[in-house]
């Protein structure tokens, strides 16, 4: 059976979720093969992580490089590459840097490449049969991929159980010296922090949030009133951003803020992986879609099948006549 | 500035409920709706306006059948200059390094200073760009949600990164771009439009013009295959809210409040 790798995410000396989460996930492939972390960077923070990691895996491989102290993806594939056996298996967190690194590492090593993987099936031969999502999760298909010359997999956060195995006599393996010089045709010039300007959703109790499903900017109305009546703030999924009729401020997601309501009204909204990603704290979550097979029933506490362009100013009326909240907070 | 972008007809998933077929090898694919995949039609307008500002040219490239052809002439009616339909049996069945391996045979025989791609189709594994630009040996970069110009020879772009936050990169012309929704407003197309591109020439291109090694592609190339499709068993699932409107609004408003949402 192929070698598994793991590449490690990490920032300020802390190993990202997906490190431990990989070890289940390399279980499922082949229960009888112990993965071996890859973690490249520089400096103090580089080598906290590979020590942290040694309670948890097997093998470390450390790649050590004043290149690669911002990880670019453009400069990791090269020295992946250059370390990486031949045949083997690697997963990588299916984020904005696996998105950037995975695809053409495949090329590069000649491997299969599968991405936001969210279950593993099992090995027969040199078929892995995978579980991927598409249409934006409203289906779900199993994927066979030949390993036979190695596989890069793009998995999804979060999907796999976190494995706590307890590695014994762990070894740290410095693979710096095997990667030679790295260079570039793109360079790293700067991180720009999202600023915190307009309202901060992500201190919110409550949510009213609306998605593609409100269908035109006029019917935000609708849906700020609703929030008016309840004493909420509204938030957004990201096509309502992308159209331009909210600000970046309020979207919940993996792209946009993580917000820890009590209580979670999602109005025409999908369920996204993405933007589930941004809902934390297991709010009391309702779920209002015309469609009865839309993923985020799946998911939310009660759901109502209605058309939120009637379901909402009904209840807003409603909620203004027994409630004591004022209209306009 | 000579600027490819790629895109792909896709079902629109804002315009349908995705179900399975009766035998689960794939969706129900009567009556949906196609449109453009969303990103792609960013990357499109992107396209445009740096070309309104730099000068050069436009041209859409879609690996796929006739009727992918609407996309290309509704591009066109953005604005597009040209169109180019790559299309071959032999192409059937490709996975994303069949796709890649096929616009790379086309992009050799032509000269594009930038190429844009879509983050991610709807079917799709959000890889077909960054598979191209290795295959071609040019710089990448994903999740691109802002470009501008600097010389002839490289460009300023910043990547989308968690939370909202932006990575910016200098990066070397030609090189390969993925385009995430939100970088523009793309431009509205009317029906007047696309009738004045009704009737343009969408040249065709096959595995012998294109000079593609029909080993590399197609479904025996395959490393991926999608098997079937199928609806995952939810988790407990919500609770349906069943009955009249008014009925459910009564319900909906006493478990808010047992919730907190309401005061
Ligand atoms: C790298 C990346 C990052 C992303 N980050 C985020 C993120 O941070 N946040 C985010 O939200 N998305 C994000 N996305 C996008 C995400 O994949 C989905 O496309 C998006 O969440 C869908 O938003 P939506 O549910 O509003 O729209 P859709 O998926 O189009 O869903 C609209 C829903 O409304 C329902 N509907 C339509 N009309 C009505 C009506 N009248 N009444 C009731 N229901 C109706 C439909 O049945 C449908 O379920 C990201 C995507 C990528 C590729
Ligand atoms: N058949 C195709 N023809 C042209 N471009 C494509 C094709 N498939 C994918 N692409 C491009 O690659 C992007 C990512 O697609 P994917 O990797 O399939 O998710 C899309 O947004 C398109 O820009």
């Amino acid at each position: 059976m192929a070698r598994i790798f793991a590449y490690i995410e990490h920032k300020d000396g802390l190993a990202n979720d997906s490190a431990i989460e990989f070890l289940g996930t390399a279980k499922k492939i082949d229960p009888a093969v112990s993965p071996t972390a890859i973690v490249a960077g520089f400096g103090a923070g580089l080598d906290t992580t590979c020590n942290s990691l040694l309670n948890s895996y097997a093998e470390v491989w450390k790649v050590a490089h004043e290149a690669l102290a911002y990880p670019n993806a453009e400069l990791v594939r090269q020295a992946l590459v250059a370390i990486l056996p031949a045949g083997c298996i690697l997963l990588v967190p299916h984020d904005h840097f696996g998105i950037d690194l995975s695809p053409g590492l495949s090329i590069d090593t000649n491997s299969a490449f599968a991405s936001d993987v969210v279950d593993i099936e099992g090995v027969e031969g040199n078929s892995l049969k995978l579980v991927r999502q598409e249409f934006g999760g409203q289906v779900s298909a199993h994927v066979r991929c030949d390993i036979s010359s190695g596989a890069i997999l793009n998995i999804r956060p979060g999907a796999f159980k976190p494995q706590e195995t307890l590695a014994l006599n762990a070894v740290l393996v410095d693979k710096s010296a095997e990667v030679g010089t790295l260079t570039a045709k793109r360079r790293f010039v700067e991180t720009i922090i999202a600023d915190g300007g307009g309202v901060d959703i992500s201190k919110e109790p409550v949510l009213v949030s609306v998605g593609r499903g409100i269908q035109e900017k006029d019917n935000l109305a609708i849906v700020q009133e609703l929030a008016d009546a309840m004493g909420a703030v509204v938030s957004c999924s990201r096509p309502v951003v992308d159209a331009k009729w909210l600000e970046k401020s309020r979207q919940v997601g993996s792209s946009g803020k993580t917000v820890k309501p009590k209580v979670y009204l999602a109005c025409g909204i999908s369920g996204s992986f993405q933007h589930l990603a941004g809902i934390k704290g297991n709010p009391f979550l309702v779920a209002i879609n015309k469609n009865p097979k839309a993923p985020i029933f799946q998911v939310a506490d009660v759901g109502i099948v209605d058309d939120i362009l009637e379901f909402l100013p009904e209840l807003t009326s409603q909620i203004r006549e027994t409630c004591c909240v004022s209209a306009g907070k | 500035m000579e600027i490819l972008v790629c895109a792909r007809r896709v079902p629109d998933t804002s315009e349908n409920e995705i179900e399975l077929n009766n035998s689960g090898n794939d969706i129900e694919r009567d009556d949906l709706v196609y449109s453009i995949n969303e990103p792609d039609n960013y990357a499109v307008e992107e396209a445009l306006q740096i070309v309104a500002r730099e000068g050069g040219h436009v041209t859409v490239v879609t690996v796929g059948s006739e009727e992918d052809e609407e996309v290309l002439r509704r591009e066109m009616a953005m604005g597009a200059n040209q169109a180019v339909l790559l299309s071959d049996e032999a192409f059937n069945g490709s996975d994303g390094q069949g796709i890649a391996t096929i616009l790379k045979a086309y992009i050799v025989k032509n000269h594009y200073d930038l190429i844009l791609t879509g983050v991610q189709a709807e079917d799709g594994a959000a890889q077909v760009g960054g598979m191209l630009a290795a295959l071609l040996d040019y710089p990448y970069a994903s999740l691109v949600n802002s470009i501008q110009v600097l010389d002839a020879k490289k460009l300023k772009v910043s990547r989308e990164i968690e939370g909202g936050s932006k990575e910016v990169n200098e990066i070397d012309l030609p090189c390969v771009l993925s385009i995430q929704t939100g970088i523009n407003e793309p431009r509205y197309v009317g029906m007047r439009g696309i009738r004045q591109v009704a009737s343009v020439e969408i040249p065709t291109l096959g595995l012998g013009e294109l000079g593609v090694d029909a080993g590399a592609v197609g479904e025996a190339a395959a490393k991926v295959k999608r098997v079937d499709y199928f609806v995952p068993v939810a988790g407990k699932g919500a609770e349906i809210l069943q009955g009249k409107r008014e009925e459910i609004i009564t319900k909906l408003i006493e478990l808010m409040k047992a919730k907190g949402g309401l005061k």
